[in-house]
């Protein structure tokens, strides 16, 4: 039975949009709108969403690279919140992450070995020389040369740089890593590669992944679980295969007819795709102004995720009667 | 239509080169494609490939440092190379229209979006300012932006990313250009929208037997929008074919391998079930450095000694199947 490894609870974060003193009201974007989520130990629970949907300030939130308006982040059973320095430091260790652009997640200044070793001796795992052999294992476990440990980013490839990341993010021996769209800027057959890195390092260190990207694609092959999220709420939660057979949310439907497929034979699409994902302050499901299946209630009461079948949860009034 | 071969547009071994620092390349190496009026041909491959500087070569509209070396582009049976300036911008934006990547680049920021569209419009026609701006209303609303007499005083910055691609086809489209080109008009934006946007240029394509050339590196894009496609690779097309022919019996290894590495949607068992992905070794490589050969050998796990000290041709291989390779992948998927 795996044990939860972090368990989120309506957790929210805002920014002020506009505002400043010639504007009145300034308004504000719920960028993280009361997230109900647990990660379970070993397991790679897909976060899926567009633009706008909260999945990057989510992962920045679990990093604590931001601190949230509301709610709690429970790692182990303690708030990271109330966190000692000490601890705090110990935490940073257990959850690490992998960026999206290979480009200007690495320092352009330092070498591909000092890259990965930087972690190492920010948290004095042990000696110079150590540390140093260390990274240079890693480098090779990633798929690098060791005579490429001198050279700098802007000398690697896409493909490459997001090796360095990916061994960088690895060095503290993390428990959780946090995948912020790994593979959305490489080449497509760099991806495979890497999305085959990222499978093999997930066994041989016992990690577990929370996985965002917007590839339904990408997702449905290394997900366990998913999470669809819009407009900083979570819609639906389901088993990866329940998702793709059975999609409850009206937009997770959308999502799926609007991935393209590789079978130039598929009908057109039987949902009809349209709108475009906006904020409002209004009250009610913030998918109202996209939804085919809008009824009364749709426009006063926000839908909460609830349980729809044995393993699916979803936040629609209308789930399981459309 | 073009008097030698009745074709929209003949593209005739076209090598488009550049002069740089470190040497000279070859960006497009000897390509030949044709067209018809109201059919979409996808150019698909990966960075390097030379498949945005194809259609830039096609509207002229090259960087300073490169040059088109050789080959000729008939457009309705006329070289566009031959041309002098004041007939190519003639023809650029009226007959032939090109949409980017990225919209909020490629229009300008400090004027409203109806000014941009009208601006378009009295390039190519005799307009007062006033009727150019009601084409705008009217174009925007064509390519389904709401309230579009509001709309037209809006600046970029006020749309989203969808609605400033909608705006640049409008723009394209004011002129009912006989061809589109566009070049990964999708990538940078949400999957819904992209549907929204690819729906909106196949329903403009069919109302006026328009033919688009669809650049990207996005197959399932390609599977779902094009008519034909071509595959690039280091600057030369490595296949062509009818799109169903292509994704049921990809002829070149490096397609087979495109297709096959791809998570869930298209590998072969289809239900992402699979552990591991097929990859493809290695990566494109530069093109200042590129394998002796076949570009693709130093990739290839079908790569014989021949391979690696000629470079294939691109020959007719099947009826209506083009492929470069002298060991072509002889199979079903």
């Amino acid at each position: 039975m795996a044990s939860v490894l972090i368990d989120i609870r309506k957790l929210e974060k805002t920014y002020p949009l506009g505002g400043g003193m010639l504007k009145g009201r300034s308004r504000i974007v719920r960028a993280v709108d009361g997230i109900d989520l647990t990660v379970m130990e070993g397991e790679t629970l897909g976060l899926v969403g567009e633009s706008g949907c909260g999945k990057s300030t989510l992962a920045r939130l679990l990093m604590r690279l931001e601190k949230p308006d509301g709610g709690e982040i429970v790692f182990r059973g303690r708030d990271i919140s109330s966190l000692s320095p000490e601890e705090m430091k110990t935490y940073r260790r257990r959850v690490q992450m992998i960026f999206q652009d290979p480009y200007s997640s690495l320092n352009p200044r330092k070498t591909a070995l000092g890259i990965i070793r930087e972690p190492l001796d920010i948290h004095r795992i042990a000696g110079r020389k150590q540390n140093r052999e260390t990274a240079a294992e890693l480098m090779t476990r990633v798929g690098l040369s060791g005579e490429q440990a001198g050279r700098y980013p802007h000398e690697f490839s896409g493909g490459q740089r997001q090796r360095i990341g990916i061994a960088r993010a690895l060095t503290l021996r993390p428990q959780l890593v946090i995948a912020d769209e790994p593979v959305s800027a490489l080449d497509a057959s760099i991806q495979a590669q890497i999305l085959n890195l990222l499978k093999d390092l997930k066994k041989d260190f016992g990690l577990t992944y929370l996985f965002i990207s917007h590839d339904l694609n990408v997702i449905r092959h290394v997900s366990d679980r998913i999470a669809v999220m819009y407009l900083g709420r979570i819609v639906e939660l389901a088993e990866k295969d329940d998702l793709y057979r059975k999609p409850f949310h009206p937009y997770t439907r959308m999502l799926l007819a609007a991935m393209p497929s590789c079978d130039p034979g598929r009908s057109g699409q039987t949902v009809t795709i349209r709108g475009e994902a906006a904020k409002s302050d209004e009250e009610g499901c913030n998918f109202k102004n996209r939804c085919a299946y809008r009824i009364d209630m749709c426009d006063r009461v926000a839908p909460q995720l609830k349980a729809i079948s044995e393993r699916s949860r979803c936040a629609c009034h209308r789930a399981g009667e459309i | 239509m073009s008097r030698k071969t009745g074709h929209l547009l003949d593209i005739q071994n076209l090598k488009t080169v550049f002069e740089t620092v470190r040497g000279n390349i070859r960006a497009v190496d000897g390509v030949s494609l044709t067209l018809n009026a109201g059919e979409t041909l996808g150019v698909v491959g990966e960075s390097g490939c030379g498949k945005t500087m194809l259609a830039l070569s096609v509207m002229r509209l090259i960087p300073a440092n490169g040059r088109i070396a050789e080959g000729s582009i008939l457009f309705n049976g006329e070289d566009l190379l031959s041309l002098d300036e004041d007939a190519m911008r003639a023809r650029r934006g009226r007959d032939i229209a090109m949409i980017f990547q990225e919209p909020m680049t490629s229009l300008n920021p400090v004027l409203r979006i109806g000014d941009q569209v009208a601006e378009a419009i009295r390039l190519h026609r005799r307009v007062s300012s006033a009727e150019a701006l009601e084409m705008s209303v009217r174009l925007l609303e064509e390519v389904g932006i709401a309230e579009p007499a509001r709309r037209v005083r809006d600046y970029p910055h006020q749309l989203s990313g969808g609605m400033r691609q909608r705006v640049m086809i409008a723009m394209a489209m004011s002129c009912r250009p006989q061809l589109l080109l566009a070049d990964e008009p999708t990538t940078a934006l949400d999957v819904t929208i992209q549907a929204q946007i690819l729906n909106l240029i196949t329903e403009l394509t069919e109302k006026n037997n328009m033919a688009v050339i669809l650049i990207t590196h996005d197959l399932g894009v390609v599977a779902e929008t094009a008519q034909k496609v071509a595959v690039m690779y280091a600057g030369k097309v490595v296949e062509t074919a009818d799109v169903e022919k292509l994704f049921r019996r990809p002829l070149h290894p490096y397609t087979r391998g495109l297709i096959e590495s791809r998570p869930a949607g298209c590998s072969v068992g289809a239900d992402g079930g699979s552990e591991y992905l097929k990859t493809i070794p290695g990566a494109v490589p530069s093109l200042y450095d590129l394998p002796p050969g076949c570009r693709f050998s130093d990739r290839c796990n079908r790569a014989q000694d021949r391979c690696r000290l000629a470079e294939p041709q691109l020959r007719e291989e099947e009826e209506g199947h083009g492929v470069s390779c002298f060991f072509p992948v002889k199979n079903d998927r």
